[in-house]
Formats: C-alpha cells, sequence, structure tokens
C-alpha cells in the first residue's frame, strides 16, 4: 500500500521544527506502524539523509517507550494498543498519515519524535513506592489482601508510563498516570503506612513539572493503550483531599 | 576433539569459590564467611550497576539501601523500560502454599534436570533456597500477585511440573515485579544514594591494575564520552538474543557491555546455548523486526499441522482432514502438542524445510483451535485465551476462532553469558555479573517462570552481600589513573569515528539480518558441523563486509540511533563467531543446544557427559586469534545425570 | 472548582423553583419576590439573608472563574507547541467541550442578566413595575430576540452542568465505577430539570402561554 507521511522534524531541542512530507510507496499492510517507519528510514539512509529519530524498545506493547500522536491521535486509531502494536492494514491506501510528538512543557522535544518523559520517574521517586528494604519482608501470607482490592490494585499498576495521557489531555495533565500509581498502591495494605505522605508529595512533583491540571475530560483513559480507568483520578483526589483537608497527612 | 585451529585449550578452571559441606548449607556458609564493610565506610565505597532490570533494578535498589554510593545507568529513557517488563509468565518459588509436594530440594531437583546437567550444583541450590524470600519481598513491596478468595496468593503449574509454585500476575508477572524494583531504586534516587543516568550506553570497561574499576558511557542524547570510576563494577545487562536479529528481545536488547568485558579478558561461557520459543506469532515478510510469544499454554488445546503436500498454497479451510498432518501427534503419540520446547520447535523447522509450512513466509505451522471449539464451545475456549486471541488478531489480521493460528519458533533467551563463580564475580576482579547477563543456574535450558526468580535472587540477595565481601577485601584501592581512563575512552571515541567514516552503501539493519539469518539457520535450533563450519565463513566475511561498506548517517555529538545500532551490531558479528565456535565443539545435544550428529534414533537429543559435563568458559585471545577454552568441571552429588524421553 | 460548583448549582435549583411561581400568577410571583427580600424580618433589617446569599454567590462566581482561569492558563502553559493535526476527541461527549466558552457565554449572560432584571437598566419596564411585570415585558412576543439570548444562555448553562455536576463528585473524589453510571444519570436529570424549568417561563411569556 501507498501512504503519504507529515512526520514532525525537529534537529534538537533547540531547533524550532517543522513538518516534512515523505512518500512510501510499497508497505505491506502486515507492517506495523513502527515498521514502516524502519522502511522510511532505511531509505533515507540509502539516501544520505537523517533517518527520522524515535522511540521504541519492545515492541509488544508493554515496555511504554514508544509514542507517536497519528493523525491527532496518541498511539493511532485503534483503542487499548500502542503504535508498535498498531499495524498498517488500520489506514487506508494512499492515506495521509500526520505524525507528531506527545506535546507537553513538561516533555521537551529531544528529536524529531522522541521526547524526554523523565518527568514521569521523578514524580515516582517523590513518593511512587513502598518503603520495603530488601530482607525486611515478613512471609508473603502474613497480609492476606481481598481479591477485589487485589485485582483493582493490578488493574492500575498496568501502567506503562508512556505519558499518552498527557499527550491526549487538552490540559497536558498527567493526572491518569499520577492517579493509577496513587490508586496501586493506596489500596494495598502495604501501601497504607505511606499512603497520605505519597499522595500529596507525588501531586506537587506532578505541578512542579509543569503539568496542567486535570478538568475531568476523561481524553487520557480512552487514550491510554492499558485502558486505565477514570477511576484512578477520582481516587487521586479522595485521597489528596482527605491528605490536606482531612488532616491525614502529618 | 581437536582444536581444529578455530580455537584452544587453556587451563580448566580450579575455584569456583562455591563452599563445600551438605547442599543445604552452603549459602549459610558462605554468607557468614564473607568479610563485612563497616557501615559507616559503605557510604565511601562507589559500585557503578549497569542496566536497570530485574537484576540491575534490585541490586541498585537493594545496594544503595544498604548503604553504598551507586551509580546506575541504562540506555532506555527510564529505568523503568528493560525488557524484564516483558515477562509474561510468572516467577517460580519453592512456598509449598499449595502443600502439594515442593520443597527447596524438588525446585533444586527440577531446575538442574530441566537444565540438562549443565549447571552448577551450589548455584541452584542456593537460587531455589532464595526463591521464598523473593515473593516475601515483592509482596511487601506492593507487588499485584494474582490472589484467591481469602486473600492469600493464587499459583499456578508452569512449564510441565508437576507442582504449583509459580506465582503470577495476570499475564504481566514481570511488568509488576519490575515496576516494585524500578520503585524502590526511585526511592534512593530521590534519596540521593543512586546517581541515575537514563540515556547512558556502557561503551567500555576501564580496567586497571586487573581489576574491572570503571566505565565509559555514551551519553545517548548528546553524544557526550563519559567516565565513571568507583570500587566494583556490576553487569545486568541482559541476554544476546538480538544476534539472530529476530528473537522475542526487545529492539535495543544488546550484547554489547558484556562483549567489551568480554574483550578485557571476563570469560563468556556457553554462548551457544540460546532457548527457542515454540510459539511465537510468524515472520511475516522483509519489513518484519521482532517477533512476539504467545503463551506456550496454547499448546494445551491448540492442535498442531501443516498440509502433507509440500508447496501446498490452498486456504487451511480447504484442506481436507485427510491431507494434514498432526505431525506432534504422529511423532510423538504419548505427548503429542504438549512435547517440550525444543522438541516441538526443531519439529516446526522440520517440516518448514521440507516445503510445508504456511504463511506468507512459508515459516509457520497451524495451531488449530476448531476441535477445541467444538469440543469446548467457543465461549470457554474464549474464557481461557481470549486475550491471546485478540493480541493475535491486532498483530495479524486474522481471527483465530475462524481460521487456524499460524506460529513459528522464535528466540527467546540466552543461557550463555559471562562466566561467574559462585560469588556472581567474574575472573575479572570487581566485575560482577547478573541476571541474564551471565551464565549461571539454567544450565543449557532455562525453565519456564525461572528468569525472574534468577535476575531478582542475584539482585536482591546474592550480589549485595558477596560483592560486600569484595569491596572489603579490597579496602585500600587506590584512586584510577588517567592512563586507564584515556585508553578506554580513547578506544570508544576511536571506534565511533570510524563507525561514521567508512560511509559505505548498506544499512546497518541489513548487516544485522543478515548476520540474523546465518545464526538461525546454522545456529539455530539444529546444528550441524558442516553447518556451522559454514557459518564460521559467512561471519567473518559479513564482518569484514560490515567494516567497509556499512553507512552511519549523522554525527557522534547528537541523538544518533543509527550510531547506537552500528556499536552493538559490530559485537553481534564477534560474539556470533564465538556462539557458532561454541556450538561446533560441544559435539554433544543438550538442553537448547541440539546437534543433529548426536541424536538417539528416535530424534531425541542425546547428551555426552563423558566429554561434556564441563562449563566452556572461553578467553578472549584478541582479535583476529581463536579464542581459548577454559573448562569447569561439572559434578553431580544429588541430581544424578538421567536421559529423557518424551515418547 | 467543584465546591463554588456546586453552590452555584444549589442557587440554580432554588432561583428556578422561584421562578416557576410565575405560573400562579402576578400575586404569587410578586409576592415570592417581596418574600426573598425580607426573610429572618424583623430578626434582622430587611434584605440581610438576601444580600449574605449574593455575597456567597458573588464570592464563588468569583472563585469559580479564577479557578477555571487558572486552570485553563495552566493548561496552556503546559503545551506551549500545539498539534498540527487537529484534534480528535474521543470521550465523554459534547457537553465536556463547552465548558470553558460556554462559561464565558454564561458570564456575559449573568451580567446582562443582573443589568435586566436586578439592576433594571436594559428592562423596558422601570423600578416603579412589579417583578411580574417587569418578566412579561422582558420576553413580550416582539422581543424574541432576548428570549432567544436567554435560550441560548440557558441550553448553555444546561451543558454545563452536564458535565459539571459529574465533574464536581469525579474531582471530590466521590465518584467510583459503581456509582459512576448514578452520577451521569443524577448530572443529566438535573440538567434537564434545570434547563426546561428555566426556559418554561421566557418560551411561555413569548408564545403568550403567560402575559
Amino acid at each position: 500500500m501507498k501512504v503519504t507521511l507529515r512526520i514532525w522534524r525537529q534537529k534538537g531541542p533547540e531547533d524550532k521544527g517543522r513538518m516534512v512530507e515523505y512518500q512510501l510507496d510499497d508497505i505491506s499492510p502486515d507492517a506495523s506502524f513502527l515498521e514502516m517507519l524502519d522502511v522510511l528510514n532505511e531509505q533515507l539512509i540509502q539516501k544520505g539523509e537523517d533517518p527520522v529519530a524515535f522511540d521504541h524498545d519492545c515492541r509488544e506493547g508493554i515496555c511504554g517507550m514508544c509514542s507517536l500522536v497519528i493523525n491527532g491521535t496518541p498511539h493511532g486509531p485503534e483503542r487499548n494498543t500502542t503504535t508498535c502494536q498498531l499495524h498498517m492494514r488500520k489506514f487506508k491506501d494512499g492515506e495521509v498519515i500526520t505524525v507528531e510528538p506527545w506535546r507537553a512543557k513538561a516533555f521537551p522535544v529531544v528529536k524529531d519524535l522522541v521526547v524526554d518523559r523523565s518527568a514521569f520517574d521523578r514524580i515516582i521517586a517523590a513518593g511512587g513506592y513502598i518503603t520495603a528494604p530488601t530482607g525486611t519482608a515478613p512471609d508473603a501470607h502474613s497480609v492476606p489482601v481481598p481479591k477485589a482490592d487485589a485485582d483493582k490494585a493490578f488493574e492500575a499498576a498496568e501502567c506503562i508510563g508512556c505519558g499518552a495521557c498527557v499527550a491526549a489531555c487538552p490540559n497536558g495533565s498527567a493526572s491518569l498516570f499520577l492517579g493509577a500509581k496513587v490508586t496501586h498502591l493506596g489500596l494495598l495494605p502495604q501501601g497504607q503506612p505511606e499512603r497520605w505522605d505519597r499522595v500529596v508529595n507525588m501531586l506537587e512533583a506532578h505541578d512542579a513539572e509543569g503539568f496542567g491540571g486535570c478538568t475531568n475530560t476523561g481524553e487520557c483513559t480512552v487514550a491510554c493503550p492499558k485502558g486505565i480507568p477514570l477511576d484512578v483520578i477520582g481516587r487521586l483526589n479522595h485521597d489528596y483531599l482527605k491528605a490536606t483537608a482531612g488532616g491525614k497527612k502529618k | 576433539m581437536t582444536d581444529d585451529g578455530f580455537y584452544t585449550t587453556g587451563a580448566p578452571i580450579a575455584d569456583t569459590k562455591a563452599p563445600s559441606g551438605p547442599i543445604e548449607e552452603r549459602w549459610t556458609k558462605r554468607r557468614f564467611e564473607v568479610k563485612l564493610v563497616n557501615p559507616a565506610n559503605k557510604r565511601k565505597k562507589t559500585i557503578i550497576v549497569v542496566g536497570t532490570g530485574l537484576a540491575g533494578g534490585s541490586a541498585g535498589a537493594t545496594l544503595a539501601e544498604a548503604g553504598y554510593h551507586v551509580i546506575q545507568f541504562c540506555f532506555q529513557d527510564s529505568p523503568r523500560r528493560a525488557h524484564s517488563i516483558a515477562a509474561q509468565g510468572g516467577i517460580n518459588a519453592a512456598k509449598n502454599y499449595r502443600n502439594d509436594g515442593d520443597s527447596v530440594y524438588r525446585l533444586f531437583y527440577d531446575t538442574v534436570k530441566g537444565g540438562d546437567f549443565r549447571s552448577r550444583e551450589s548455584n541452584v541450590h542456593r537460587l531455589a533456597e532464595i526463591s521464598t524470600q523473593i515473593i516475601d519481598q515483592c509482596v511487601a513491596q506492593g507487588v499485584p500477585f494474582a490472589r484467591e478468595y481469602g486473600g492469600l496468593l493464587d499459583n499456578r503449574s508452569f512449564g510441565g511440573t508437576q507442582v504449583s509454585r509459580t506465582f503470577y500476575a495476570r499475564g504481566q508477572t514481570g511488568q509488576q515485579l519490575l515496576l516494585g524494583a524500578y520503585q524502590a531504586m526511585m526511592r534512593q534516587v530521590d534519596a540521593g544514594n543512586i546517581e541515575l543516568y537514563p540515556r547512558h550506553e556502557m561503551l567500555d570497561l576501564i580496567v586497571e591494575d586487573g581489576r574491572a574499576r570503571g566505565v565509559v558511557v555514551r551519553n545517548l542524547l548528546n553524544g557526550e564520552i563519559k567516565h565513571f570510576t568507583g570500587d566494583a563494577v556490576v553487569l545486568a545487562t541482559g541476554g544476546y538474543g538480538n544476534v539472530f536479529f529476530l528473537s522475542t528481545n526487545a529492539m535495543g536488547s544488546n550484547v554489547t557491555a558484556t562483549w567489551r568485558a568480554h574483550k578485557h579478558g571476563a570469560y563468556f561461557a556457553n554462548p551457544c546455548f540460546t532457548q527457542i520459543h515454540p510459539t511465537c506469532i510468524p515472520y511475516s515478510g522483509e519489513h518484519q523486526s521482532k517477533l512476539t510469544l504467545m503463551s506456550e499454554s496454547l499448546r494445551n488445546d491448540g492442535r498442531v499441522w501443516v498440509p502433507k503436500k509440500a508447496g501446498d498454497t490452498r486456504k487451511p479451510a480447504d484442506i481436507p482432514e485427510e491431507e494434514r498432518d498432526y505431525y506432534l501427534e504422529r511423532m510423538y503419540p504419548s505427548f503429542g502438542n504438549l512435547v517440550p520446547r525444543d522438541i516441538a520447535s526443531r519439529a516446526a523447522k522440520k517440516v518448514c524445510d521440507e516445503g510445508r509450512g504456511v504463511g506468507p513466509a512459508g515459516q509457520g505451522v497451524y495451531l488449530d483451535f476448531a476441535d477445541a471449539i467444538k469440543r469446548m464451545g467457543r465461549k470457554a475456549v474464549e474464557a481461557k485465551y481470549g486475550n491471546l486471541f485478540e493480541m493475535y488478531e491486532r498483530i495479524t489480521g486474522e481471527n483465530p476462532y475462524e481460521t487456524p493460528m499460524r506460529i513459528y519458533p522464535a528466540v527467546h533467551y540466552t543461557m550463555g553469558g559471562l562466566w561467574v563463580d559462585y560469588d556472581l564475580q567474574s575472573n575479572l576482579p570487581g566485575l560482577f555479573v547478573i541476571g541474564e547477563a551471565n551464565f549461571s543456574d539454567h544450565g543449557a535450558n532455562r525453565l519456564g517462570a525461572s528468569a525472574l526468580m534468577q535476575g531478582l535472587a542475584d539482585g536482591y540477595f546474592i550480589l549485595p552481600v558477596t560483592i560486600g565481601d569484595y569491596v572489603a577485601r579490597t579496602n585500600d584501592l587506590p584512586p584510577v589513573g588517567e592512563a586507564a581512563i584515556d585508553e578506554a575512552e580513547t578506544r570508544v571515541r576511536e571506534q565511533i569515528d570510524r563507525l561514521l567514516s567508512i560511509d559505505g552503501d548498506r544499512t546497518v539493519d541489513s548487516f544485522h539480518r543478515e548476520l540474523g539469518h546465518i545464526m538461525w539457520e546454522y545456529c539455530g535450533m539444529e546444528r550441524t558441523d558442516e553447518g556451522l563450519r559454514k557459518a564460521l565463513q559467512l561471519i567473518p566475511a559479513l564482518r569484514e563486509e560490515f567494516w567497509t561498506r556499512v553507512k552511519v548517517t549523522g554525527t557522534g555529538e547528537e541523538l544518533n540511533k543509527e550510531l547506537e545500532k552500528a556499536g552493538r551490531v559490530a559485537d553481534f558479528l564477534e560474539l556470533a563467531e564465538l556462539m557458532c565456535i561454541d556450538a561446533l565443539h560441544r559435539t554433544e545435544s543438550c538442553g537448547g543446544h541440539f546437534r543433529a550428529e548426536s541424536q538417539d534414533e528416535d530424534g531425541e537429543a542425546k547428551r555426552d557427559d563423558e566429554n561434556f559435563s564441563y562449563v566452556a568458559a572461553w578467553e578472549w585471545a584478541g582479535p583476529g586469534k581463536p579464542p581459548v577454552l577454559h573448562k569447569e568441571p561439572l559434578e553431580f552429588e544429588y541430581v544424578k545425570p538421567t536421559q529423557r524421553s518424551y515418547k | 472548582m467543584a465546591v463554588t460548583g456546586a453552590i452555584l448549582v444549589l442557587y440554580l435549583i432554588a432561583h428556578m423553583v422561584g421562578n416557576l411561581k410565575i405560573f400562579f400568577g402576578a400575586e404569587d410571583f410578586n409576592h415570592y419576590a417581596h418574600w426573598l427580600r425580607t426573610i429572618g424580618t424583623p430578626a434582622v433589617p430587611r434584605r440581610t439573608v438576601l444580600t449574605l446569599i449574593e455575597a456567597v454567590l458573588a464570592v464563588s462566581v468569583v472563585l469559580h472563574m479564577w479557578s477555571a482561569v487558572s486552570l485553563a492558563r495552566r493548561a496552556s502553559a503546559a503545551r506551549p507547541v500545539k498539534y498540527q493535526a487537529k484534534r480528535k476527541s474521543h470521550a465523554q461527549g459534547y457537553a465536556v467541550h463547552t465548558m470553558r466558552y460556554g462559561g464565558v457565554i454564561i458570564l456575559l449572560f449573568v451580567i446582562w442578566h443582573l443589568l435586566d432584571l436586578t439592576f433594571l437598566v436594559v428592562n423596558p419596564e422601570g423600578s416603579a413595575a412589579t417583578p411580574y411585570e417587569r418578566m412579561v415585558a422582558d420576553f413580550a412576543p416582539e422581543r424574541w430576540f432576548i428570549t432567544l439570548w436567554y435560550v441560548l444562555a440557558v441550553v448553555m448553562v444546561g451543558l454545563h452542568l452536564r458535565h459539571g455536576i459529574w465533574s464536581a463528585f469525579q474531582t471530590l473524589g466521590l465518584r467510583t465505577a459503581r456509582s459512576d453510571g448514578a452520577l451521569r444519570g443524577l448530572a443529566t436529570a438535573l440538567a434537564a430539570v434545570v434547563t426546561a424549568g428555566f426556559l418554561s417561563v421566557p418560551l411561555s411569556i413569548t408564545f403568550g402561554w403567560v402575559s
């Protein structure tokens, strides 16, 4: 199949960047979106041009490294799917496809389609953990966890940290990412001692990174390749209010 | 056995530092014997950790908690993206929560046997002992393992074991365990105990006076070459399955860190031991960049077949029953579709080589659920395999409820790696190697749900103890001299300049792909003397071509993914040769290494314990020189070698 | 946002109920308007309670707007470079995308509404007329464009409530997966009732059912 690509090219963080158009004539519908970009890059290299830089690693939808806003939608048109798992058969022959990086102040563009997502690591470092130094743990069965809580915690813990929620949010907020971790750890008995500090410290780190505020538009959960539900933001808000207005955080 | 000109034989490895005495007391004994580092002194000790997967992440966090100053690197943009994250199945632990007769000894026994008697008993027993602590540790960190209605942890049986000892978090166990380690690590980053450098790739080791003292890294964002020195270096850089180009590894997984350490003198052990997984989604064309694994559980209900006639291009539905060959059921009537991974894989390759493969590239066999749907009903099949079917459909565009799935084997894990002693230290003092990057514990074949166990055992519990002994005994190391640093940095710069200056006419990927074809063809599931010799001609020629015709665009002072790939492929081109030499020298079949010459009349792998009951640890002898083989003899005091049979 | 919004929603409901008095005739309606000014008398001076309500409302409106403006500013700071492709929305439906411009329309309307029926600046009747007469004059058939403007604003209020009420529960952490359906139903029902209630009065006057 044939496609026309309009791709954001930006030499480096200081470069202004622009859209550049490329034609690809012989793409297999069985190729993944990233494999299609591989083909483009092979052609660019043969011509002596700089290939398009994009992030990717596992190519099986779990590492969270791939990104790309495709035709205005993070990770492209297929729901619950990362870009690496998106295949060209989802596009029409001859389609014009616009490819842009995640856009957020907290995710500055490094080159072309590659952005810096270290803000997410700093949010986790601010409190997204349970303090359990190695060797101190009691037997795994000493604290039973109700199955419903364990399942919900797992559902939130599925977050792959790709940043699609931020890319999709009209406010550039990372509330879904934040809520996912607060929910995962806050639902487990092991996560209780640090629960109130965690939510406040993580939220403060989130705001300090320059992410926007949540206005409950719900775009994040739709863009999320793991379908993390909006409930996690409700829980984030609940815990934050309880920690601050409710005086739980000491 | 002749040296054949491909390698020379050196002195055997005399001491693995494994304590003697009853096997269940060895680890306790070793822990008591280690020299301790004064807590006040730990802060002054710097440990460099390369890699942030299960092994590296857990080691970094634990060392920092213990008080060491840790400097840690990963090439991804975040430590959370290391490829451990993709592990699906689960993690074994001898908890015996099912009361089904499991024990540390049974896990030890299964692992030694599963490794086809090519692993070290002392190490494996220690792994089994520690397995239970890992689960405790992970639960305390908030890893959301699957639970039962009573609130206790659920278990399943995995990889053909008779007991239920596998803990899991749906199909994302690796992800959840890695996030636990990552979070523990980030806590230490926040506390200032870990200096973290994401998007930094280790390109060389700094060695002074025969000790590993630091690393040279390249900042992948701007190309800056930097060095870091410390008291010890830990490599947790994963396996080398990407030497095959197509594998289930992540695109960035590479051998560079361990290979460059190897070139400094660290032995590379059993490089030919690679594991091939039979149920992956097949290759669909030249564009293919990686292969995706699907759970082996599919073989519980699917039936594997190919057309009886070669070159049959009819749709599967148009091929009548009597023209289908259910070859696993035919060849192995008692185990049928459930034969072990390596047998299923080899059989698939065999029928495809006969021209009976299916799918666009002819590299696939059918895994048919029509009978299962008839027997159990579509609903039941959906409940059991729904998410796998969905994944299959997303990738192939075919509906497996209506048309049979196509599967093909793919490289999945590498048991080989840098040689380490009982303390996980390589023969190069100060260089520790953990996780898939080392060779220990799995022998010639890894059992399902054991990789996660080994990575975390190494990182959380073993290395933090044993590295302390080294650090305590080398208390008065002088600062690293300029000369050693300069030498390493210069070597890195020269290689980058050389890669950029060739300006040839072939892309890095085209070389990688060609190397992958050679390795898959001659050093894949079935290896022959003739094929390996052929590969040993093709690989050096390809390597030479690489260094004259590769085209790397851009500069070294920017984010340049082509340059990164070129450096990695350069190392794969050298490793590939060593793998073939190792495979050629080991004329027996064992575990993941099948030599066509060594099989019984039923096509079963035939081990040669008399001649090959050893670890092959290879020493780099210099460019263009044959490597030197050092044998570490294996003794089996507890689990006596037996030959398996699946007829 | 959620707290001030909640106050305003409660007020709107009360306001709407009051408006509906018009269907009971001029006397009832005027009496209601008078009562508003004399709640609590003689214990407190005339208009005390009303002034208090007005003050709370004024503060709520200001804080609500301030939150909205600061969220909008944060949003624009959080994404300094916009997407080139038209961003496709996939979530929630129409109401959520009207919040910002709808809010501005509602603000303009409130200003006009105060000038019209509180300060009587733009009302055809003067202070001599009764509240009932002012209403009827305002939405007289020949002034259909005023009614239209009013309808537009009330529809905007309805949309604002449709998302705002549900959103307030989410912001206050009171929404769960289980209560989601009920909350969305509540938001839709309240929005519909308030919209219908507010529209019934001017439309009835314009179409001559109330005169």
